[in-house]
């Protein structure tokens, strides 16, 4: 509780400063997310659903936050890093957590009704598509991060599509950490999508600099009736980095929505997805991949709540973990009652590459409907013993027979992923991972 | 002289089972090695190839003038040391292609030359196809995964036919097969015979030997070669089985 009390001192002392540098709806709900935070404290330990990362403990040494909105320098053409070669992208940024658009992204012409921009200034502005969808999925009073961010968070990203708009063009937003200290940030992501639009979303996450930094990040996307949406979200930060983020999903009737997790390189992460069918027809996939080496850490939580029939989820989440490194993933279905005809399926493979190496696997599945085809795999072994040796045989040398089998084996969740060049930049950007020239980042410190 | 074992020893787990191999193999010679069920055979081969399991106790093996022994299972590889495995891996996720590529690129480096062109690369790859009639979709297939017990053999020589070796151990290799796919199989073989390459095929049974001819015929048994003749003793076994070998070698060690 300690570290929850001293932020709370801090929103208590501040409150004029968090709300100078944010607007309207997303001023008006931190009165409630701090009764959240008194209640429920930070996420840590003691709950089951955080036994595996201690998320409190991540915020007791005396983080800064950038509360009175300075303008701090962050060098946006690093994000050429993430340049999807052949995927011409509509590229944004958040800067620490303060929006930038690029000079491409501000001249785009967006069809009729299109935002896609800074959160609060749409708070400001345009508070009409703002309040009815802010704060409204994430659920602050739970153990989570939600109730954190929501009092803190004073930007971050607003993309509302009306009904019909297929958006061509994939929507880049690039998180750029870059600090001379030591920083705490505070994200917002909302996607609203009307009936029968059309999204594909990337989300990249990076640190510039080599200090520590611990980010909340909270999305939350109501999905239309008919609305179809991609949405990657891809971490490649430094050993020295923290995140906590949280994904709040509702998908109306035949929606339907890919999303995927990909932490390619990081310090210590914990993601949780809470995914609710809201009308019948819909479709999820979600899946996840992480490489983790040295000490790092990565837990993913997933909650996809089947609230009526018909709907159909699949999860495919894949660790390879090396050295010293530790994984988690729980992933819960809640199939209630009367939500017939529901098809579910959630796979959980694991592959660790030393006896120190940790994988934590948790499936449970919850079902209160007769007529449903539910199922749920989880397996932590090594790397396959015989096809190693054949392929030695072959003349294939041990490293790189191990690198291939560790790269087909993360390579069918980037299968799921439907943009091309994206899949394409995925599969190289894991294989220059495994062969561990991502983790050498100009020799900077945080990642040796 | 392309192979010779001398003396040697090897088992796994610690659990001998050679137990003093002598072998000769010179270039353009097809040896069988046939011996009833746990007599080594299985062993003899993965000790060849370098399997990590098995390890050698005594003896020496000298492949091509160079101490077998000290090399990694990919080094002898690359000097073209081939085994068709009794029952081939599948690889979900890396496909025929890009195996056979890295394969190929893999002993080209080792050997100090380029890495094949794609052109030439997939012109090799059509080439020896044809040689075992193995179609083109499987090049796109993940290694193996859902082929039949036939195709997984065919395969097999698909790759010993690209890699080129001097020396191809056949491990059981008509296990599983049908007559026509054995056929196919050891006509490919045939063709990949010549003056420089060696074949040890590797058998329980006579019936591949009707198609893949051998020059000497080996009998192994409780981890030693206890007779060696002319092709004509394979025939003989197959008449009369293995009893008469082993108490002919009984009666001799009185």
């Amino acid at each position: 509780m300690s570290a929850g009390k001293n932020y709370i001192d801090i929103f208590s002392g501040n409150r004029d400063l968090i709300d100078k540098g944010s607007a309207g709806a997303m001023n008006a709900l931190r009165d409630k997310a701090l009764d959240c935070l008194v209640r429920n404290g930070l996420p840590h330990k003691g709950l089951e659903e955080y036994l595996h990362t201690d998320v409190e403990e991540w915020f007791e040494p005396d983080w800064g936050m950038n509360l009175s909105r300075i303008d701090m320098h962050v060098d946006q053409a690093q994000a050429f890093k993430c340049n999807v070669p052949n995927l011409s992208t509509q590229l944004y940024f958040l800067a620490n957590d303060e929006f930038a658009a690029s000079d491409t992204a501000q001249k785009a012409q967006l069809p009729d009704g299109v935002y896609v921009g800074s959160l609060r200034q749409a708070a400001r502005i345009n508070p009409g598509i703002v309040e009815p969808y802010y704060g409204k999925l994430a659920d602050m009073d739970r153990p989570g991060i939600a109730a954190f961010n929501t009092m803190f968070a004073q930007d971050g990203m607003l993309v509302y599509i009306p009904d019909g708009v297929v958006m061509e063009k994939t929507l880049q937003l690039v998180t750029l950490l870059q600090s001379p200290v030591d920083l705490l940030t505070n994200r917002r992501i909302l996607i609203v999508l009307g009936r029968n639009s059309q999204l594909k979303f990337l989300l990249c996450d990076h640190t510039l600099t080599t200090n520590n930094f611990l980010s909340t990040q909270v999305v939350e996307i109501f999905a239309g009736q008919g609305s179809n949406l991609e949405f990657y979200d891809l971490e490649e930060t430094h050993n020295a980095n923290r995140r906590v983020s949280e994904l709040y999903i509702s998908q109306e009737a035949d929606s339907h929505i890919e999303a995927d997790y990909v932490t390619l390189h990081n310090g210590q992460t914990r993601n949780t997805v809470f995914s609710t069918f809201a009308g019948r027809g819909a479709f999820l996939s979600l899946n996840g991949i992480a490489i983790t080496d040295r000490e790092q850490h990565v837990d993913n939580m997933t909650f996809v709540d089947h609230r009526v029939s018909d709907c159909t989820s699949t999860e495919l989440f894949k660790y390879v973990l090396d050295e010293q490194s530790t994984g988690a993933f729980a992933g819960k279905v809640l199939v209630r009652h009367g939500a017939q005809h529901t098809e579910s399926q959630q796979t959980n493979r694991n592959i660790c590459l030393t006896r120190q190496a940790r994988m934590f696997t948790q499936p449970q599945l919850e079902i209160y409907a007769d007529d449903v085809k539910c199922s749920h795999g989880a397996t932590v072994g090594q790397l396959d013993e015989n096809a190693m040796f054949y392929m030695r045989q072959r003349g294939i040398p041990e490293a790189e027979a191990r690198m291939m089998l560790m790269q087909a084996f993360v390579g069918e969740v980037i299968g799921h992923v439907s943009l091309e060049p994206l899949r394409d930049r995925l599969n190289r950007l894991v294989e220059k991972r495994l062969r561990g020239e991502l983790s050498k980042c100009e020799g900077c410190r945080a990642c040796r | 002289m392309m192979l010779k074992i001398e003396d040697l020893h090897a088992g796994i787990e610690g659990k001998e089972i050679l137990k003093g191999i002598n072998l000769e193999v010179n270039a353009g010679e097809v040896h069988a090695i046939m011996g009833p069920n746990g007599s080594g055979k299985s062993t003899m081969s993965n000790v060849l190839v370098g399997h990590p399991k098995y390890g050698v106790t005594q003896g020496k093996i000298t492949f091509k003038g160079q101490d077998l022994l000290a090399m990694t299972a990919e080094e002898r590889s690359h000097q073209g040391m081939f085994m068709s495995f009794q029952y081939p891996v599948e690889i979900p996720g890396v496909s025929m292609t890009n195996f056979m590529r890295t394969a190929i690129n893999e002993k080209r480096k080792a050997l100090g030359q380029q890495p094949l062109s794609p052109t030439d690369f997939l012109k090799l790859i059509k080439e020896k196809r044809d040689l075992v009639k193995l179609d083109a979709k499987f090049m796109n297939r993940s290694v193996n995964e859902g082929f039949s017990g036939g195709e997984k053999k065919r395969n097999e020589i698909f790759q010993m036919a690209m890699l080129e070796p001097s020396l191809s151990i056949l491990d059981e290799t008509d296990s599983g097969l049908d007559i026509d796919a054995l056929r196919i199989v050891a006509d490919g073989v045939n063709r990949l015979k010549s003056p420089e390459t060696s074949v040890i095929v590797i058998t329980h049974y006579q019936r591949l030997l009707d198609y893949i001819k051998p020059d000497i015929v080996h009998v192994l048994y409780q981890g030693r070669i206890i007779k060696t003749a002319g092709p004509e003793l394979a025939l003989e076994l197959e008449e009369r089985g293995y009893d008469w070998v082993i108490k002919e070698f009984e009666d001799s060690q009185k």
